[in-house]
């Protein structure tokens, strides 16, 4: 690593040496990133130079959306030591409310998606209440709740997809050239990034993860943060929500489903630690991407269907294994 | 002292749930007959109802078990096979005169169903059979011939010629394989077509959206794509966007509301139709003759029907005359 790489202007950079070393150390500490790049590498050749298109590229942006915003949502609870297995029928339901509320009940779009949104909210708190107060496991509560309110979202839908105003469609519509859902994947990777460095309550997470009864003793007010982390993931699963409802102009009833291992994976792909205390919203997002290009990967070489389950658990295993592996080399 | 009040809280609150639950299950899932010449409850038994076409059966069913003066008690097993394993033992339980399965899993009901033949219990499969198990009748769509029909009807669509994908459904799915093996078949009988790509989207309308997309980046020359279910139709016509219906040809399998919607605004150029409204009723017929120590066949299958532009008005006209009347009010 001590030759400095080509692409680099050495003008830029103090010494050569230092050159190698800062590429070493953003390797090492970008491992997820690292991966990420390979596989867009590899999939450009194999795919015979279509992967690598500004279309495929917006493509794999889009798809990559609703996954990386239900991350960044997961990344706050994760960070807390926490886990969200509600995040997937929190979009589906949030989608079918705002939908059911302009449809069914005739109230205006605008009026729909706030609701939605709302709803949220409301199933991100129950879920903290019950974890902070009521002292349930989050994997049992939010476990819960993925079954109350997929069931919910049966209830009011009745089985039947609902069309959704123009306020919900929107999130899956384009702003001139550039797709909304992108635009959303940015924004709300940006709020969780400032969320977690830049705020008292996102620093707050950090502690709470690390050692709760530290944190605690500190006087930290441990259950409102707690309450806090999951109203966040249920509001960034209400925005996930419009996009899957928007992209289709329709909420479904099994829309999301089963997206919330997705997340998870998203999250600790990107280096999050399942024990709490680490986790950071760049690397989430490198996460769901790496998810997503797997996926339109396969489909560009027309990998056949029975092997791409194989290939995605591979994957997911391998990466989270180097991570580990790499750790462990920096620990000694 | 404190502790026994909380559990005691507790517990009331589970039993009053369970008491809502319970009251929910009797208002939405029974259709109350006139349960007269002592004809019983009978059990329909559902892989899943978050999918329009199996809303459909319960209608027929339903409204066809109120017409014969049958009670229906009707489970959802939330597409999980163990949910449905416990439901068969419930209603054997419970002993109901028979019961109509809708497997979530052909091999794993082999085992699930045992109490109920144990119990000399009537079974009806529909759409979906039971491996390995002789039931009394198994009424289903003719898959292989919608899936030749699909090819038949694509190739018109496109003259016979030009480069199609397949959005396949769910891996090892009996409807994905009859669909698929019907489909390729009759497609090899014209030389000019050639499937370029075939993948899976699951049966699901965002999979549909998201396969399709990439398939398009790879070729991009494609004129016309299967998909062996509407969902995955209509993920691949919100793809297309205004290519849909023009350049590229959808064809579509199920008959699905929003389906033939597309079908009459041009956007799905074919659609097969099953005619699940009819599956439900057939059920119920098949289990009333059962009842009456009638024959029935072993093996029914009802007809599907490819719609198209011409034929998708008079096809929605006499399917809602089918269709179970008050199935509209239920919402």
């Amino acid at each position: 690593m001590s030759t400095p790489s080509a692409s680099l202007s050495p003008t830029s950079l103090p010494a050569p040496r230092s050159v190698g070393s800062a590429l070493g150390r953003f390797a090492s500490s970008n491992g997820p990133l690292m991966g990420l790049i390979v596989l867009c590498i590899i999939l450009e050749f194999a795919s015979g130079r279509i992967f690598l298109t500004s279309d495929n590229l917006s493509n794999v942006l889009v798809q990559a959306s609703t996954i990386a915003v239900l991350a960044f949502g997961q990344t706050f609870v994760i960070v807390a030591a926490g886990i969200d297995l509600s995040v997937g029928s929190a979009a589906g339901i949030t989608g079918m409310v705002a939908a059911w509320m302009f449809t069914s009940a005739g109230l205006p779009g605008g009026v729909a998606l706030l609701g939605g949104l709302a709803c949220g909210l409301v199933v991100g708190m129950v879920n903290g209440i019950a974890v902070a107060y009521g002292k349930l496991p989050s994997f049992i509560a939010t476990l819960a709740m993925l079954s109350v309110a997929r069931g919910l979202t049966y209830v009011i839908s009745q089985g039947q997809p609902i069309a959704t105003p123009s306020a919900v469609s929107f999130f899956g519509k384009s702003l001139g050239p550039i797709p909304v859902p992108i635009i959303v994947l940015v924004v709300m990777g940006l709020i969780c990034a400032f969320v977690l460095n830049y705020t008292v309550i996102g620093r707050s997470m950090y502690a709470v993860g690390g050692n709760m009864e530290a944190a605690r003793l500190a006087g930290l007010p441990v259950k409102r943060i707690l309450v806090t982390v999951f109203a966040l993931s249920g509001l960034f699963a209400a925005v996930a929500g419009m996009i899957v409802a928007g992209r289709l102009d329709s909420a479904q009833p099994s829309g999301a489903y089963g997206y919330e291992l997705n997340s998870i994976a998203a999250v600790v792909i990107g280096g999050a630690s399942l024990a709490g205390g680490v986790g950071r919203a760049s690397g989430t997002l490198v996460g769901a991407l790496i998810l997503t290009v797997i996926n339109n990967g396969l489909n560009l070489l027309n990998v056949n269907s029975f092997w791409q389950q194989v290939v995605m658990g591979l994957v997911i295993a391998i990466a989270v294994l180097i991570d580990v592996i790499r750790h462990k080399g920096l620990s000694h | 002292m404190k502790s026994s009040i909380k559990w005691a809280a507790a517990a009331l609150a589970a039993t009053s749930v369970l008491a809502f639950t319970a009251g929910c299950t009797n208002n939405t899932s029974t259709t109350p007959g006139a349960t007269t010449n002592g004809s019983g409850t009978i059990t329909l038994l559902l892989s899943t109802l978050d999918n329009p076409f199996f809303v459909s059966i319960q209608q027929g069913a339903q409204a066809e078990a109120r017409a014969e003066g049958l009670t229906l008690t009707v489970q959802n097993a939330n597409n999980d096979a163990t949910t449905q394993a416990n439901q068969i033992q419930t209603a054997v339980a419970s002993k109901t005169k028979a019961i109509i399965i809708n497997p979530v899993d052909s091999d794993a009901a082999q085992a699930a169903i045992q109490p109920a033949l144990a119990a000399k219990i009537p079974v009806v499969a529909v759409d979906r059979n039971i491996t390995g198990v002789t039931v009394n009748s198994f009424i289903a769509s003719d898959n292989v011939t919608g899936g030749k029909q699909a090819a038949d009807a694509l190739a018109r669509a496109i003259n016979s010629t030009g480069n199609i994908l397949v959005l396949e459904g769910t891996p090892g799915a009996s409807s994905t394989r009859d669909r698929g093996q019907g489909f390729t078949d009759e497609i090899a009988k014209y030389p000019g077509i050639k499937i370029v790509a075939s993948q899976t989207a699951n049966f699901d309308e965002t999979d549909g959206l998201n396969v399709t997309t990439n398939l398009m980046q790879a070729h991009p020359d494609v004129v016309a794509i299967y998909a062996q279910n509407d969902e995955m139709a209509l993920g691949a016509v919100a793809a297309l966007g205004s290519k849909a219906g023009t350049s590229v040809k959808v064809i579509g399998f199920d008959g699905s509301d929003q389906g033939l919607a597309d079908v009459k605004a041009g956007t799905i150029a074919a659609d097969v139709a099953q005619q699940p409204v009819l599956l439900g009723k057939q059920a119920v017929v098949t289990v009333g003759q059962i009842l009456k120590g009638q024959t029935v066949q072993e093996t029914q299958s009802m007809p599907v029907q490819t719609i198209t532009k011409d034929n998708v008005d008079a096809f929605i006209a006499s399917n809602s005359s089918a269709a179970n009347p008050s199935a509209a009010a239920s919402s």
